[in-house]
């Protein structure tokens, strides 16, 4: 009877952390963020932050980055050596699953990971910044250097235009404030005159009443026009634009991506593109980076990933896709959910849901495979293949 | 490792999971609670002085009988003076010399020593057998008195809400008339009525306390308005509709363990300044009256006693002390508990 | 707008009805004799309550008619008086409740004024760093010294301060508005205002910065996490001017809008540090009322505190409109 009892007990608690185990974790916890915060609020000099571009074609370039969150429940590694280039006047677009890290790889490009909880743990982010040809380690950067960045050399676009903007100053005092952080002499009329020709640019119709407007006063495709134009106004060489559509209805949506892609030949700069949708991809990419559970499994050119998917879940993301020509009545999905990223196993993380596991997938997680001089991929079905072939 | 998970597999119950997340353990909700309360060092600060205070006032009498609530110290010192008068009789003189003997029968305002821990006020009771009783009292009091609220509160606020309409307008108006009654000034006045009709000072406090809480409901009333009829607009109370349930299920099943959190938040905020008010109400000769201690009325006394303000502080500082300590307590219990409980919290 | 605060205004009269009623049955519960015992009192102290006054009172109320009738006519009555702005005439003072209530306001009014402006004036600062340095040792020592100050009960307080500034320092004086010595020049008026108000306004100010420096946290932390602080970063700003203008700016609104809920308090005197230190303050003056049974002032003194917070939360609705650009008035 006892036995039992204490057997239902330990069931009970099965599945849940001990109070050791806690403590062990939060002590942890507050070692790792304690060393990680110093580390970037420390004085630096300038060239313990500068580094060399290893492709002088590349705009940024993103060396094993790993960004952590220290929860109570343990280290959620959501960006875990996560590696891959922007070109210049190009668009990269990341695609991936809810959760799959993508944001979190563009916020920290940004350095805008919220602390003391998330972190850049470890890698390297290079960015050649436009004027002065220093490439700047945006992971190694103080954050009271940052500013040297943000907004200027990389602007961004969010995800939630309802949100984004302040809402007790008005649109043209918000994108004034972009020309004065970023040119110290300039007048007021000169910052009043380019955000008017931003907010023309982004194809405002009335760009005087809304540089007179609150932000409540505009629709949701205004306010991402106007976060478009309030990117814009920096000169930047690369915009980050996070899901720029997945909040506003469809009309709106194209025109926006319409929009985005003709801003990219006008500034002369790269596109860092975030999206869950494929057919966004398909339509503005260059390359793409396939991410999965915090890590990049398949990279290439769009033409690549699109008619030569290799990872068997690249492939199952394009048969999930609706399609008007095909017969099926129901649309693929792939089985199960992204894993929970606390304590990670050490194979392939996709194992679980992949339909054409072999014995090796219980071994190591895969290297990177390079199958052309820009297709990777991270998968033992191919790794095998080669190394017989 | 593959072994292990073809052994799970079939015996797993939760099938639909992933079988990646049977590798993780995440915290029990009540553990995450409780953890995220002792995290906070102020939250254990607090609950170890509240739990204190407790166990001074309602076991420390219990252990230290030596004087009663309400028991003078009598052993008073007698005090000898001498006068000398003298009469003319007859043109000679007589000289009559005269030791008068004063018995102070009360021993008050002895300083502090072995008898006297805290020393006696200025009637001959002992301070720290008065500091035990007052507390009985003031927390007793706030708490029947929060705890009252708490009961109004919800039932009238959940009725508000729940059911809207007419009533909700009805409760919400009376709210509006009650909130803005001042509250110190109208406690004065029933204070008066009280006294007009002549009521035993032992209960007199209760009383008071009574008619606070009808007039200090509506903050809590609307708070509980305010999270049911969010909580109405959510998806799961209209799939709770969808079913059928019926309406007692709906409130006591769904809506009110969602209202606990911030119910429960209220009350040990509201407990603190309970406190305070109880312990004005006393200060001002309103509440608890002698020959009963209470900790507000322990400090009464200063008011028209400058001697006692400035020379004896043993006779109000620890009553003030104790006060402190008890709203600092539920404060900090209070906060600690609204972070535990907070779905937002970060960290 | 203009309809808006028509509206409301409509409303506000009916909450004071609301409110008249209780405090006319309150007043009604007392005992007519134990009203006469205490004017009795009143007489023997020296002042004199006229005949008249009484008759006066007794009529306004139509205390001493206990059926229903009577009841309804005397509130009839008092509301009629009420809405000429008559509220009676106090027993103690021998004049006309409006016109005590007009001369001791003043000095609740400038004390309450001046502690409510270096409350804020301590107050928000202290919630911004405490924000942003959330969980850090700066947020901690800042947040327990606010709780201390939020669960000092304000006679215990003000007496200790009172003991250890004014009766062993002598710094200032203990207690009154000015010395009992003759006459000052103007200077030396305002010189004894300043040393005999410093001590209960600085009682005040420590007992209530902590509630306004917890709401200025709550609200900067809320802030602090909301989407467009993240945008403002992304700009480029630097975070001092991140938290100094962008964050800051939102968190104002809730600050503003409570400072016209402080309408009341700015009026009603603080009873128990005006107790405490003696002032001829409103407060002190209701007090003694209520201990001497001046039911005319009593009425009036609690018709005015509910006047004054209904004016008070209209005001914050107003000026909420004010501050922030999102809300409209209709």
């Amino acid at each position: 009877m006892k036995k039992e009892t204490s057997i239902s007990k330990a069931s009970a608690t099965k599945g849940y952390l001990t109070g050791k185990e806690i403590r062990a974790i939060a002590k942890a916890n507050k070692r790792e963020i304690n060393r990680l915060e110093k580390y970037k609020n420390r004085r630096a000099k300038l060239s313990e932050f500068t580094s060399e571009m290893k492709n002088d074609g590349n705009i940024l370039e993103i060396e094993d980055l790993h960004t952590y969150f220290f929860t109570e429940q343990g280290v959620v590694k959501a960006v875990n050596g996560v590696s891959f280039d922007v070109p210049k006047n190009a668009t990269v677009g990341i695609v991936g699953e809810s959760g799959c890290g993508k944001s979190v790889t563009s916020m920290s490009v940004m350095r805008l990971i919220q602390g003391p909880q998330g972190q850049i743990y470890s890698g390297s982010i290079r960015f050649s910044g436009a004027g002065d040809n220093e490439v700047y380690d945006i992971a190694k950067m103080p954050v009271h250097e940052i500013h040297r960045i943000r907004g200027k050399q990389i602007a961004m676009i969010f995800q939630e235009p309802m949100t984004s903007l302040n809402p007790v100053f008005t649109i043209g005092q918000q994108l004034d404030e972009v020309s004065f952080i970023h040119f110290p002499d300039v007048t007021e009329d000169d910052a009043r005159a380019k955000s008017m020709e931003m907010l023309n640019l982004v194809g405002i119709a009335m760009p005087e009443r809304v540089y007179k407007a609150f932000p409540h006063e505009l629709s949701g495709g205004m306010r991402q026009r106007v976060m478009i134009a309030m990117a814009l106004v920096g000169n930047p060489r690369l915009i980050i634009a996070d899901e720029p559509t997945t909040a506003l209805d469809v009309t709106i949506q194209a025109q926006i991506l319409d929009l985005l892609r003709e801003l990219k030949d006008k500034i002369d700069g790269s596109i860092l593109l975030i999206t869950h949708d494929l057919g966004i991809i398909a339509e503005m990419a260059d390359y793409v980076v396939v991410m999965y559970a915090g890590r990049v499994i398949e990279k290439g050119t769009v033409e690549e990933i699109f008619h030569n998917p290799m990872h068997p879940y690249t492939i199952g993301l394009q048969r999930s896709k609706p399609t008007l020509d095909s017969d099926s009545d129901t649309l693929f999905n792939i089985p199960g959910n992204v894993p929970n990223p606390i304590n990670m196993p050490d194979h392939c993380y996709f194992k679980e849901r992949c339909d054409r596991c072999t014995a090796k997938c219980s071994g190591d997680y895969p290297d990177m495979i390079q199958v052309s001089p820009t297709h990777f991929v991270a998968c033992h079905l191919w790794g095998k293949e080669e190394q017989n072939g | 490792m593959e072994e292990l998970n073809k052994k799970n597999i079939p015996n797993g119950t939760e099938d639909t999971e992933a079988p990646l997340d049977k590798n993780i353990r995440l915290m029990s909700p009540t553990r995450m609670v409780v953890r995220r309360f002792f995290r906070s060092k102020l939250s254990i600060l607090g609950l170890i002085m509240v739990i204190g205070l407790f166990l001074f006032s309602f076991v420390g009498p219990l252990v230290y009988t030596e004087w009663g609530e309400t028991e003078l110290d009598r052993s008073g010192t007698v005090e000898y003076a001498f006068a000398e008068t003298t009469y003319t009789v007859n043109g000679t003189e007589y000289t009559v010399r005269q030791t008068i003997e004063t018995n102070l029968t009360d021993n008050f305002l002895a300083p502090p020593s072995e008898e006297h821990i805290l020393g006696t006020d200025d009637q001959g009771y002992d301070i720290f057998v008065r500091l035990m009783y007052g507390g009985r009292i003031s927390l007793t009091v706030s708490f029947l008195a929060v705890f009252v609220i708490t009961v109004f509160g919800t039932v009238l606020g959940g009725i508000a809400g729940y059911f809207g309409g007419v009533i909700d307008n009805v409760i919400m108006r009376v709210c509006d008339v009650l909130i803005c009654l001042p509250g110190i000034p109208i406690l004065l006045i029933i204070s008066t009525i009280l006294t007009a009709s002549d009521i035993d000072a032992k209960y007199r406090i209760y009383l008071l306390m009574i008619y606070l809480t009808l007039f200090s409901w509506p903050g809590t009333a609307r708070l509980v308005r305010g999270q049911i009829l969010s909580l109405r607009e959510q998806e799961y109370m209209v799939a709770a509709e969808a079913m059928g349930y019926s309406t007692s299920r709906k409130i006591f099943k769904h809506l009110v363990p969602n209202v606990m959190p911030q119910l429960i938040v209220q009350m040990s905020l509201s407990l603190g300044s309970m406190i305070l008010y109880e312990a004005t109400l006393s200060y001002l000769g309103l509440g608890v009256q002698a020959p009963y201690a209470a900790w507000g009325t322990m400090i009464n006394i200063i008011s028209t006693n400058n001697d006692i303000l400035q020379n004896h502080l043993n006779v109000w500082v620890p009553a003030g002390v104790c006060i402190v300590i008890a709203v600092l307590g539920l404060n900090f219990v209070g906060d600690g508990l609204r972070d535990a409980l907070d779905p937002k919290a970060r960290r | 707008m203009l309809k808006y605060i028509l509206k409301r205004l409509a409303y506000c009269v009916l909450i004071l009805l609301g409110v008249s009623l209780i405090i006319y049955f309150l007043i009604r519960l007392m005992p007519v004799d134990f009203i006469q015992s205490k004017i009795d009192a009143i007489n023997q102290g020296g002042a004199t309550v006229s005949e008249e006054t009484v008759n006066a009172m007794y009529e306004m109320y139509g205390l001493g008619d206990n059926s229903f009738s009577g009841i309804m006519r005397g509130y009839v009555n008092w509301l009629g008086a009420l809405a000429q702005f008559d509220l009676g005439t106090s027993f103690v003072y021998g004049i006309p409740v409006v016109d005590v209530i007009i001369e001791h306001m003043g000095i609740s009014f400038i004390i309450a004024l001046i502690a409510t402006v270096f409350e804020f004036l301590i107050a928000i600062p202290l919630g911004i760093t405490a924000a942003t340095h959330q969980y850090k040792l700066r947020d901690y020592v800042v947040t327990i010294l606010v709780m201390i100050g939020i669960s000092l009960p304000s006679f215990f307080f003000g007496q200790m301060l009172k003991n250890l500034l004014s009766l062993k320092l002598g710094w200032f004086p203990a207690s009154g508005l000015v010395d009992a010595t003759s006459d000052y020049g103007f200077w030396g008026l305002m010189g004894q205002y300043v040393s005999h108000m410093f001590i209960p306004i600085l009682t005040i100010v420590i007992l209530s910065i902590g509630a306004r420096m917890r709401m200025t946290r709550t609200n900067m932390l809320e802030v602090m996490n909301s989407d467009y602080i993240r945008t403002a970063r992304a700009k480029g700003l630097k975070e001092s001017k991140v938290i100094n203008k962008h964050a800051f700016r939102n968190t104002l609104i809730p600050l503003v809008t409570s400072l016209a809920g402080l309408l009341p308090s700015l009026f009603s005197g603080a009873i128990i540090t005006e107790q405490v230190f003696d002032l001829p303050g409103i407060g002190n003056i209701a007090l003694d009322a209520m201990n001497r049974g001046d039911i005319p002032f009593i009425m009036g003194y609690n018709m005015f505190l509910a006047l004054l917070s209904v004016l008070g939360v209209l005001l914050a609705d107003l000026m909420y409109a004010v501050v922030d650009p999102r809300v409209k008035l209709e």
